[in-house]
This record gives C-alpha cells, structure tokens and sequence, in this order.
C-alpha cells in the first residue's frame, strides 16, 4: 500500500499561505497532510483497508493511505491512514474565549492582595462528585504545586484548602459557607460519557439556589474543561491543562475586585 | 543475596523488625474489633446472597437486624447458626425470612454456643471446600498450560458495562494481556455494600458485583483454553467492603485483588480504624484463595513527589508486607506497589527509577511486584506518552518486576480503546524481548548515583518506619506522615460500622482460612 518513503506526487496547488483557507502542513504549505488512526469492527483484509480508506474520504481526505492495519482481534482491526484534507477555515473569522487576565506570579498576587481587597482570600477545591482523581486539583492547590509552579497553599495573603477527591457538591457549599470562601475551584479529571458536565452544572445549580452564586469566583479546570464551555455552563472561568496556580489566582483575584467581592 | 546496589541489610533487617512490631501492636486493635462488612462476609461464606425487592443486599439486611438487636459483638455467625438450630432452616433461608420482616434474629431463644458452633462449621467447611477447589482448579490450569515466567501484562477494561468489558477483555488476552483488571465505577469504594447482579451502567469503570466476577471468568477461561494460556482476574478489594469483595472473589475465582492495608485511609477518607480491621479479614481470605494482593504504594506518587517521596513507599511496603504476613498471605502472594512516577524533566530521573525498582527487587526478592506505568505527567502528548512507556517498561525487565500494569498512550485523555491498549502490548512484548537478559549482563557503579541514591531512600524510609513504631501506626496516619494527608482517628466514613468484639465472639473463617498460622 506504500508509496515509499519520499513523495513523488506532483504538487499543483498553490503554496501560499492563505489565512482565509487555513489547512493542515506536513512538508509543504497547504499540502493538508493529516495522519488518523481507527479501529473499525472488522476483520483485517483487504476489504476492511478499503472501508477504511472510503471512511477517510468521507472525512474528507484526498489520496488516503493506509499506512498501516493490524489485527486486535478476529472482528477488530486497527488503521492508520494519512492523507490530505480538503476543508479549510478561515482563520481571520476564527473567534475564542479566552480568560484575559494578565498572570501575576507569586509575589504580585499577594501585593495585589494587600492592595486590593485588604484581607485574606478564601480559595477551596475539590474533585468533585465521583471523580476520584485529584491531580488536577492537587497540582494546583498544594502547596508544591506543580512543574515548578508553586501551589495555592503557598502564596501569601491565600488560605487555600484542598478537599480533595469526591467531595459531593452539597458537601462542598456547606464548606464553602462554612469557611465564607471567596473562591471555589472544582476539579474534573476523569470522565465518561459527559458525566462531568452534569455534575459542573449541578454545583451552580446548588449555588444559585443557596443564593450564593454570586458571592463567589466560581472556576473549574481539568483535561477536558476549556474556558469557553466553562462559561457555557455558568462559571467564571475554566482552565484546561497547562494553567497553573498563578494563572488561576490571578484570575480570582482581578474577578473578585471588579465584581465588587473584595 | 548478593545486592547490584550494595544494598545496606542490616538497615534492611532493622526496618523490617520495625514494621513487624507496628502489625503486631495493630493487631492488638484488630482482634478486638470486628465491622459491618466482616459480619456482612461472614454471611457471604455461609452462602448468603441475593437482594430484596427495593435492592438492598440481603447480607446487609441481615447485619442490620443484629445490629439493631445489640448483637453484633457476638458475631454474625452465632445469630444465624442459632437461628439455623431453632428453624431448621438453611442461613439463606433464615436471611430471607429476616428480608421478609418475618424474622428478628437477636429475639429468638438462644441455643447452647457449642451446638451453634457445631450447626454453623458444617456450613463454613462446606464453603471453604469450594474455595479450596478453586484454586485447586487455578492451580490445574496453570499445571496445563504453564505459568509465565517474564512480567506479567496486566491490562485495565473500564467501559462501565460488564458485557462490553469481556468484548474488550478478549482482544487483550489474544493481544497478550496475562491479567485483566476489571476497573471499578468510581465511588463504589465509599458504598457501604456490594451490588448485585450483572450491570452495565458505570462511570470510569464497572461495579464490582459476584455476578460481574462470574461473567469475566467464564469468559476469561473460554478464551484461555482458546489460547492454550491461563489469563488471571483481578478486582479491587478496597473501601467500604473489603473482605466482602475478597469473599466474591474467592468464591468466584478472581486471581488478584488491590488490597492495600492504608489505602482507603488515605486517599478514600475511610476511617483508619474501619480499615485496619477491615483489611484484616480481606487478607485472610485472599491469603487462603491463592490471590496475589496489590498494594498500593503507587498511589501515594500521584499526590506526593517521586523523588523526594521515594522512602515512604519503601517503607509502606515494608508494612504491607508485614501486615499480610500476619493474614497469613505468603510472600509469593504479595504484589507490593510501586510507580514510576518521577517528572520527565529530572536529570538521570530514569536512573533513579532503574535504582527503586532493583532496591524492591532485592528487598522483596519473593513478591511479584506490581510496577505502576506513568501516568501523573502523562500529558496528552500520545507521541512522548509512547516513549515515557517505553522507559518504564525498560525497568521492568531489567529488575524483573512481575504485575506490570500497561501503560496507555492516551493515559489523561480517556480510558483506553481496543487500539490503545493493543499499542501498549506491542511495546511492553518488544522491549521484554530485545531486552530480555539485559539486568543480567550488567552491574552498577561502585558509589554511583543509583547505590547513593537506594542509600538514602533507605536510610529515610527505616527512620520513618522507627518513628511510626514508636508513635504508633494510627497516630502516624493523623499527623500526616504519609503521602502529606492527615486523618483523624474519629474521622472519615465508615466509623459507625466498628464494633467492639464481646469474649464470646464468634467467626468461623478465621481458624478455617488462617489455621495454624496464627
């Protein structure tokens, strides 16, 4: 099925860069290479390499190759195909959430603190739910931190506490309460089939009926967690991976001072 | 034996006196105490079963109305042999009736202890029997085909639905898999009782019911015998229920259990008396049923720091070894946990892992230890996922690690597909077999980085086990001595269910599992 290891195909399409018609690069501008890998619920033959390749067309793949395909099983089989893709995206239209805020480091943020809002900061966190997996919320909150960023605990002027993991959300509001936290970080590592979007919503649920949504900087994070879908479900923010306590402080700490929390 | 690492033994044997003498002085605790779910297995093993019609466990039931009745520091054994006597009944029967509301077990006439004793050991030899045959049929499977030698591949399905876990099951055994891991539904550790019957609705993983167990070994068999080679279950024998789910197990032929004496203390908030006794039981029984028990040292690397942390999993190690050994549970039965779990971004991090595995290695040298892949800087990043395995799977086989749990190429992403784990396979079978012999060909630096390193990890983890044999394990575990999670002694779930043994106690699978071991 190869073609061998350099590409002899002619290249005639146009190689400018043309942000309007963004695709993907492999060695050549606008060539569109993509690489996808798939297990199709078939026996491995010649047949299957051709539903495969017919479902990488369908995708929207020109000149599919298979490059690979290896039995896991009698009835599955497992495909690697390359090939180039034909859609587009105009970049100049693409638009996303981000969270614009400014990242303090350790330091700034306690200055701002002091500054600010005069007082101590309440942040609590949990893996909430059923989520078992505290990774997430323990990178960020103890006070080690996480790839050289130093945790919650650790910054001045923040009394941060880490509840942990499966900490049901009715149990995280009386905690909250309790503790009059200013900030609540909820933490969803693993998940399966969408359950943590039923419990993030959950939890503003529980907070808009104990009065108390907008008393607090509500954020959550995790793998699967992007700023965008955090605000569609009624959060500040969301953080996915690669943000770290300071990028999270500084964040609840602007929010508290312009929604008047200080 | 002679140690790669010029490993210190006299350190080695000091420390290992040291956590003998933390079992012991639990054990005081232990014999005092028995909880809900050891009286719930007692049940179990005398053939109780079943749910009723709002499905709450029958096991639970009855527990509940000896409970109510002040009667469970005699045991639940004594109510349902004297129920047995006074009825004629079979204890499934009595339970049902008890279900029923048409019986309340501590309200009946008691009969003399020793014709109770006498009704209840016919039925606890009748069961024990079929435990033994269990294993006496593990043992004839592997006596046909042959056990391996190498690391054991052990392999994880998490689909929530017993039926798609065995579809998922079977093309990891015919890829190589050697043990499957039924991953449980999270939150079922916190459950105070075992569901029932075949499920196929979970999150993150499958409920661990005897039905569920059933079903994966039939299948687990058909495709061994298929295969010419016998493939082991495992299960998790944690939280809530823990010698409940190692009397499933038992029953049902699991090969291995997660069984770790501080576990669900630490990072479940089970509370540490609960556990203590809990896992006691569970270790008899999965000590008497041949099952490898995996501990879960690993664990305490997800929250706390590889490198800096490293002695406090050698010196749980050196507790759950102890620990065991008093269940009765032999060294060739004890998966000891580890993990390689230190940042890709450490200087010669590889070296310190090659060096943990061998100091294991040496120090356990009869365990089959259970080696944990990366997975805390997992990032995405399949491609660099596929390389950090690879260095894992390295250590391995040069220190001869013996559970190997596959690492997954989308660990952080989702619970494996088929692809996933097919991948992990074929890396774990190469680099076992162009780097078979490699441990043996070659020796270590006389004073280098990997001999200081076991040094120190050492040293630290024998001066922790000191200091927790001179406090006390449980006042250990408040002050947050490991993995930095602080438990009270009153805290956690599970409290209510610990109850005070009376002298006339009585649990017949204690003399029959653990004999005369004890």
């Amino acid at each position: 099925m190869s073609e061998g290891q350099y590409s002899l195909e002619v290249k005639e399409y146009d190689k400018n860069l043309d942000l309007t018609k963004l695709k993907p690069y492999g060695d050549t501008m606008n060539d569109g290479k993509v690489q996808v890998s798939f297990t199709l619920p078939v026996e491995d033959n010649e047949r299957g390499v051709e539903a495969a390749l017919q479902l990488a067309r369908a995708m929207g793949l020109k000149d599919p190759n298979c490059a690979h395909h290896g039995s896991l099983d009698k009835d599955f089989t497992f495909y690697v195909i390359f090939g180039s893709l034909t859609h587009t995206v105009n970049y100049e239209e693409v638009h996303v959430q981000t969270v614009e805020v400014e990242t303090m480091d350790m330091v700034e943020v306690g200055e701002y603190i002091k500054e600010h809002i005069k007082r101590d900061v309440v942040i609590i966190g949990a893996s909430t739910g059923t989520d078992a997996h505290t990774v997430g919320i323990d990178a960020v909150m103890n006070m080690k931190g996480f790839a050289g960023h130093y945790g919650l605990e650790r910054y001045p002027m923040i009394e941060a506490l880490n509840l942990g993991s499966q900490v049901e959300n009715e149990e995280f509001i009386k905690k909250a309460i309790e503790l009059k936290a200013d900030v609540l970080l909820v933490s969803q590592t693993v998940t399966q089939k969408d359950i943590h979007i039923q419990n993030l919503t959950n939890l503003v649920e529980l907070l808009e009926a104990e009065g108390i949504r907008d008393k607090v900087v509500l954020i959550c994070g995790g793998p699967r967690i992007t700023h965008e879908l955090a605000k569609e479900l009624g959060y500040d923010a969301g953080f996915g991976p690669g943000k770290f306590a300071g990028d999270i402080a500084s964040f609840a700490i602007t929010e508290m001072v312009e929604r008047g929390l200080a | 034996m002679e140690s790669k690492l010029n490993l210190n033994w006299s350190l080695v044997e000091k420390a290992r006196n040291s956590a003998k003498n933390i079992a012991k002085d639990t054990q005081v605790f232990i014999d005092l105490h028995t909880t809900v779910t050891v009286e719930r297995t007692v049940c179990r093993l005398l053939g109780i079963d079943g749910v009723d019609e709002v499905g709450v466990p029958i096991p639970n039931i009855v527990v509940e109305n000896i409970k109510n009745g002040n009667g469970l520091a005699l045991g639940a054994a004594m109510f349902i042999g004297n129920a047995m006597l006074e009825t004629g009944l079979s204890p499934q029967e009595v339970s049902e009736k008890v279900a029923k509301g048409e019986m309340d077990l501590t309200k009946l006439p008691m009969h003399d202890a020793f014709e109770i004793k006498l009704a209840i050991d016919k039925v606890a030899k009748a069961m024990v029997t079929k435990i033994t045959e269990n294993r006496g049929k593990r043992e004839a499977y592997l006596e046909e085909f042959g056990d391996k030698s190498g690391p054991y591949l052990y392999a994880i399905v998490a689909t929530g639905n017993i039926y798609e876990d065995i579809t998922q099951a079977r093309a990891a055994a015919k890829q190589g898999a050697d043990i499957i891991a039924v991953i449980r539904t999270t939150g079922q550790s916190l459950l105070d009782f075992v569901p029932f019957g075949a499920t196929t609705e979970g999150f993150g993983g499958t409920f661990a019911t005897q039905e569920n167990f059933r079903l994966m070994r039939a299948a687990l068999d058909e495709v061994g015998e298929e295969l010419g080679r016998y493939i082991r279950l495992c299960n998790y024998c944690s939280g809530l229920c823990m010698p409940e789910i190692a009397a499933m197990g038992a029953i049902e032929r699991l090969d291995v259990m997660l069984n770790d004496a501080l576990y669900g203390i630490l990072f479940r908030d089970i509370n540490m008396q609960r556990t203590i006794v809990d896992q006691y039981f569970s270790r008899i029984i999965n000590g008497f049923a041949g099952v490898i028990i995996n501990t879960g040292e690993d664990n305490y690397l997800t929250t706390a720091d590889a490198v800096e942390e490293a002695h406090t999993v050698l010196a749980s190690q050196f507790i759950n070894e102890q620990f065991a050994l008093v269940a009765g549970i032999p060294e060739e039965q004890m998966g000891l946990g580890h993990a390689f779990e230190i940042s890709p971004d450490v200087e010669n991090g590889f070296l310190l892992e090659l060096a943990q595995a061998q100091m294991a290695r040496e120090i356990f040298p009869r365990a089959p230890l259970k080696y944990m892949p990366p997975t805390k800087f997992k990032t995405g990043d399949i491609f660099k996922g596929q390389v950090q395995d690879t260095l894992f799977n390295m250590v391995t086989i040069m220190t001869g690690q013996k559970l190997h749990l596959l690492g997954m190429i989308t660990e952080a992403i989702h619970t494996p597909f088929m692809a996933d784990r097919a991948i992990s396979i074929d890396n774990a079978k190469y680099i076992f077999s162009t780097m078979k012999d490699l441990g043996s060909e070659i020796t270590f630096k006389s004073g280098g980085i990997m001999e200081t390193r076991v040094d120190e990890v050492l040293n630290k983890a024998t001066d922790l086990i000191q200091e927790i044999e001179k406090e006390g394990l449980f006042s250990t575990l408040e002050q947050g001595k490991f993995a930095g999670i602080k438990r009270p002694l009153t805290g956690g779930k599970g409290l209510a269910g610990v109850v005070q043994k009376d002298k006339a106690y009585f649990n017949p699978f204690v003399e029959l599992m653990l004999g005369g071991k004890k």
